[in-house]
C-alpha cells in the first residue's frame, strides 16, 4: 500500500507457551501415546512448531475403557447442577488462557490473530458457558421427559477451527452426562492438548475427556471401536460418507458436518456496501477455510458490474501476511497439501472459462499463502462453482429473477448454508423458506452462537450442533 | 502544508446526474434509489477497522497527518476576539517547543470573528472558516442565512461550514434543501463549502447516505457530520456512511469531494481510527487536508501529547501543552 504504511503489530509468539513435545490425553493424564510422532508446522513459516506424540490403535481401546469407566462410575451419575459446575470452570479458563490459546492457534493453524483472539477463543468459551447452563435443565429441553446421555462420545474434528470445533464438540456431550474420546487434526492438534490442561485445571475426573492426537487411522478405529455409542465428525464430505459406511448397521448414532458450497445471494436492492463487507466476510474469514463459506456469490445482472466494482476495491485493501500480526486480514493456508489443492481447483476455473481476478496485495515467499482471488463469469456448470475449494477464492454467479436466484442457489449437492442480501423483508422470509440450506443469514453472513443450531442438508452431512436442538444428538430420547 | 480544498465544486451537476436533479420528484426518486445502508453490518465493519494496530512510524505519520487536518475550532456563545486570537497562534505554531509540528488546516469560527481570524492568520496558509447559515440550528429565513454567509465571506473566510435544513429534510421536502444549498455555494464565492449535515438529528444511516448525496449534487465541496452541538455528534459508522458517499462520487462524476467530522473526536486513538477509515473505505487520495478534516476543539492538544510520547519515550502530561 502506499503512504499510510501501518507498521507490523506482531503478537508475541512467547505467549503461546509453546512447548518441545506434546503427549496424547488419556485417563485424565498426559501419556506416551504408541503412535508414531508427528511433527506440526507453523503454516506461515514452515517451520517446524512442536513434537506431538500420537495414538496407536490400541491407545484408541485403552481411551475408550477410560471413557466408559467414567461414565459409568462418575459422570453419568453426577446430577447436572454438578456438571454445570466443571463445564463452567471450563469456561472461565478458556477465558483466562485467551491470549495463550489464541497466539497457539494462529502459530499452528495459520489463521490471522484478530480471528482467533476476537473470535475462535471467545465463542469456544461461550460454547461452554451456554451448556453449562442446559446441563442441570435437560429435563425442559422440550426433548421429552428424563432424557438420557448416550455413553461414549467418539469425535473427530478438523482443522480449520481446530479449539472451536472442540468446543462445538466437547461442551454438548459434556453437558448432556456423555463422556468424550476426541482426534484432532493432524495438522493443527496443540490447542486440543492444552485444552486438556485446562481440563486437569478444572479438575474434571479422569476419564471424561480423552485426546488423541493422530492421522485417519486413528479416526477410523474411533469409528470402528465396538464400546463407542455416537461419532460425531466434522470434515470432508468423502470422509464422512466412509464413516457412514462403517456406521450402519451398528447402534451408534452419528452426526456429520461436511463440506458446502453455499450460495450468498445479493439482491439489486441489497444494502450494497454491507453486501460487499457481507461477501469478503463469507469467502476470506479463515482463509476462506469454513465449511459454510459463501464461496458462490450470486448477484443479480442488474447490480452486478457494481458489485464487482465495489468487491475488488474492498478485497485489494485485505491485508495478507503474518498471522501474528494483528493488522493482518487474510492469514496462512493450513498445509501445503490444502494450498495445492486450492491451485489445482483455481486452474480449472481458468481451464472452463472463467475470468480471474486476484488480489495484488504482496504475497510473503515462504509459507502457504494464496493472494484472495475472485472469479466472474462463473457459470454453473464448472468446477469452481459446483465444487468446495476451501480457501480464499469467490466463484461469481449471475441471475435475473428471485426464482432463478433460489434454483441456482439450491442447484448444488450440498446444503449447510446460505445468505441474502435485500432490504426487502418479505424477499427473505420468502427466499429462507426456499432455500436448502441449514442456515440462512440475512444482510449478514458467518455469525455463530452457541444458542443458534447449525447443520447440513445433502452432502453437508446431518444432524444439528448447538441450541436446543444440538443437545438432541447426544441424548436418548 | 497549506490546507486550500484541491478543486472547487462546480455548481452545475455533472452530466451523469443531470436527471437526478431536473425537479422535486427525479431528486426524490433518485435519492431513494440509492442503496440502503445495513445499519449492523455498517457498525460492524466500523468497529473491525477500529483494531488495526498502528505503531512507531505509522502512528507518528497519522499524529502529523491528523494535526494537518485539524480545524480548530471554537463555537462558543462566549467567544471572545482574544480567545481567537489565542486559538489562531495556537494553529500557527501548535507546539512552539517543537517547530516541526505541522500546522492545523484552518480555524474555525462564528461569522463576526472571521476578521480578527484573517488579521492574525494572513500569510501563514492556514484558512479560516466560518460556521454561516444561522448556525447551529439553521432555524432561520433563507435571506438571513445568506446574509450570514456573506457577513463571512466579506470579511475573508476562505472556508463556509453551512448547516441543512433539517426540519426540511424530515419533511422530504429535499428540493429545498438542494436549492439553499446551491444558493449559499453561489454566495460563498471562492470560499469552500463545508455541507453540515447534523447526522446525529438525522438519526437512520439511509437519511446520512440520502443527505450526502443530496449535498454533493447541491455542490457543497465538503460534507460534515454534525455542528458539535448535537449528541451525537461524529461517529464512526457515520463516517464510514459518508466516505462511501464521496467515493462512489468519484466513481460516478471523477470528482473529488471532502468529508469533515467534527464533535466528539477528542483523542489521537479516535483520530486515527478515523484516518484508517479515511484510508480503507475512501482511499489514500482523501489522506489529505484536502480532501479530509477533523472538526475539533480539545483533539489537538491530545495529538500534541501524543507526538511528543512518540519521540521521547514517555508521556509528558497537560501541563506540557498550551490550553489554547
Amino acid at each position: 500500500m502506499g503512504i499510510f504504511e501501518y507498521a507490523p503489530a506482531p503478537e508475541s509468539r512467547d505467549i503461546a507457551n509453546l512447548k518441545p513435545n506434546y503427549r496424547p490425553f488419556l485417563g485424565g493424564e498426559f501419556v506416551d501415546g504408541n503412535g508414531e510422532p508427528l511433527k506440526t508446522i507453523n503454516p506461515a513459516t514452515e517451520e517446524v512448531l512442536a513434537e506431538v506424540g500420537t495414538a496407536s490403535v490400541s491407545d484408541v481401546d485403552v481411551a475408550v475403557k477410560a471413557a466408559r469407566k467414567a461414565y459409568n462410575n462418575v459422570w453419568s451419575k453426577m446430577p447436572g447442577s454438578e456438571r454445570a459446575k466443571y463445564l463452567f470452570r471450563i469456561a472461565r479458563l478458556i477465558q483466562e488462557r485467551s491470549r495463550e490459546l489464541a497466539v497457539l492457534e494462529s502459530l499452528d493453524n495459520g489463521k490471522p490473530i484478530k480471528e482467533s483472539r476476537d473470535s475462535d477463543v471467545p465463542t469456544a468459551a461461550a460454547h461452554f458457558f451456554y451448556h453449562a447452563g442446559w446441563a442441570d435443565k435437560l429435563d425442559y429441553a422440550g426433548l421429552g421427559p428424563n432424557p438420557r446421555p448416550l455413553g461414549v462420545a467418539g469425535q473427530i474434528i478438523p482443522w480449520n477451527f481446530p479449539l472451536l470445533m472442540l468446543a462445538w464438540k466437547i461442551a454438548p456431550a459434556l453437558a448432556t452426562g456423555n463422556t468424550v474420546v476426541l482426534k484432532p487434526a493432524e495438522t493443527t492438534p496443540l490447542t486440543a492438548l492444552v485444552f486438556a490442561e485446562i481440563c486437569q485445571q478444572a479438575e474434571l475426573p479422569p476419564g471424561v475427556v480423552n485426546i488423541l492426537p493422530g492421522a485417519g487411522d486413528i479416526g477410523q478405529s474411533i469409528v470402528e471401536h465396538g464400546d463407542v455409542d455416537k461419532i460425531a465428525f466434522t470434515g470432508s464430505t468423502d470422509v464422512g460418507k466412509l464413516i457412514q459406511r462403517q456406521v450402519a448397521g451398528t447402534a451408534k448414532k452419528l452426526t456429520l458436518e461436511l463440506g458446502g458450497k453455499a450460495a450468498n445471494v445479493v439482491f439489486d436492492d441489497a444494502p450494497l456496501d454491507q453486501a460487499v463487507e457481507g461477501i469478503v466476510n463469507g469467502i476470506f474469514f479463515n482463509q476462506g477455510h469454513v465449511c459454510c463459506a459463501g464461496s458462490r456469490l450470486l448477484v443479480q445482472e442488474s447490480v452486478a458490474e457494481e458489485v464487482m466494482e465495489k468487491l475488488k476495491y474492498r478485497v485489494s485493501t485485505l491485508r495478507l501476511g503474518d498471522p501474528l500480526d494483528k493488522n493482518t486480514d487474510i492469514g496462512a493456508i493450513n498445509s501445503a497439501e490444502q494450498l495445492s489443492k486450492i491451485k489445482g481447483l483455481v486452474e480449472s476455473g481458468d481451464t472452463e472459462g472463467a475470468h480471474r481476478w486476484t488480489s495484488p496485495c504482496p504475497v510473503p515467499e515462504r509459507g502457504f499463502f494464496f493472494a484472495p482471488t475472485v472469479f466472474s463469469d462463473v457459470q454453473q456448470s464448472m468446477r469452481i462453482a459446483r465444487e468446495e475449494i476451501f480457501g480464499p477464492v469467490l466463484s461469481v454467479l449471475t441471475f435475473r429473477t428471485p426464482d432463478e436466484a433460489v434454483t441456482k442457489a439450491n442447484n448444488t449437492p450440498y446444503g449447510l448454508s446460505a445468505g441474502i442480501w435485500t432490504e426487502k423483508g418479505s424477499r427473505i422470509l420468502w427466499m429462507a423458506n426456499q432455500l436448502r440450506a441449514g442456515v440462512v443469514w440475512a444482510n449478514t453472513f458467518n455469525r455463530f452462537d452457541p444458542a443458534a443450531p447449525f447443520g447440513g442438508y445433502q452432502e453437508s452431512g446431518f444432524g444439528r450442533e448447538g441450541g436446543r436442538t444440538g443437545l438432541e444428538a447426544y441424548l436418548n430420547v | 502544508m497549506t490546507a486550500t480544498t484541491a478543486t472547487s465544486a462546480t455548481s452545475a451537476t455533472p452530466t451523469p446526474l443531470a436527471d437526478a436533479t431536473r425537479d422535486e420528484a427525479s431528486l426524490r426518486r433518485f435519492l431513494h434509489g440509492l442503496p440502503g445502508v445495513d445499519q449492523v453490518g455498517v457498525e460492524q465493519r466500523a468497529a473491525g477497522l477500529g483494531t488495526r494496530s498502528i505503531k512507531k512510524a505509522a502512528k507518528l505519520w497519522a499524529i502529523d497527518t491528523a494535526i494537518s487536518m485539524v480545524d480548530l475550532t471554537t463555537l462558543e456563545g462566549a467567544d471572545t476576539h482574544g480567545k481567537v486570537r489565542a486559538l489562531t497562534a495556537k494553529a500557527k505554531r501548535p507546539d512552539p517547543e517543537r517547530p516541526d509540528t505541522p500546522k492545523v488546516a484552518a480555524v474555525c469560527v462564528y461569522p463576526d470573528l472571521v476578521a480578527t481570524a484573517v488579521e492574525t492568520l494572513a500569510g501563514t496558509g492556514i484558512n479560516v472558516a466560518s460556521v454561516a447559515t444561522g448556525f447551529p440550528a439553521g432555524r432561520t429565513s433563507r435571506e438571513i442565512k445568506l446574509a450570514d454567509v456573506k457577513i463571512a465571506v466579506d470579511a475573508g473566510a476562505d472556508e463556509v461550514d453551512m448547516v441543512i435544513d433539517r426540519g426540511a429534510f424530515l419533511e422530504g421536502r429535499y428540493g429545498q434543501v438542494f436549492e439553499e444549498i446551491q444558493a449559499i455555494k453561489a454566495a460563498c464565492g471562492d470560499a469552500h463549502l463545508k455541507v453540515i449535515l447534523e447526522t446525529g438529528e438525522l438519526a437512520t444511516y439511509d437519511n446520512v447516505r440520502r443527505a450526502s448525496w443530496l449535498a454533493l449534487l447541491a455542490g457543497g465541496d465538503f460534507i460534515k457530520t454534525s455542528t458539535g452541538k448535537v449528541s451525537p455528534a461524529a461517529t464512526l459508522p457515520v463516517t464510514h456512511v459518508m466516505l462511501q458517499a464521496v467515493r462512489d462520487w468519484r466513481d460516478t462524476t471523477g470528482d473529488l469531494r471532502g468529508v469533515k467530522p467534527a464533535g466528539g473526536i477528542r483523542t489521537t486513538k479516535d483520530a486515527i481510527k478515523y484516518l484508517v477509515a479515511v484510508h480503507e473505505v475512501a482511499g489514500e487520495e482523501w489522506l489529505s487536508p484536502h480532501l479530509f478534516r477533523f472538526g475539533a476543539s480539545s483533539l489537538l492538544n491530545d495529538l500534541l501529547l501524543q507526538r511528543r510520547t512518540q519521540a521521547d519515550g514517555h508521556y509528558s502530561g497537560p501541563d506540557y501543552v498550551t490550553v489554547d
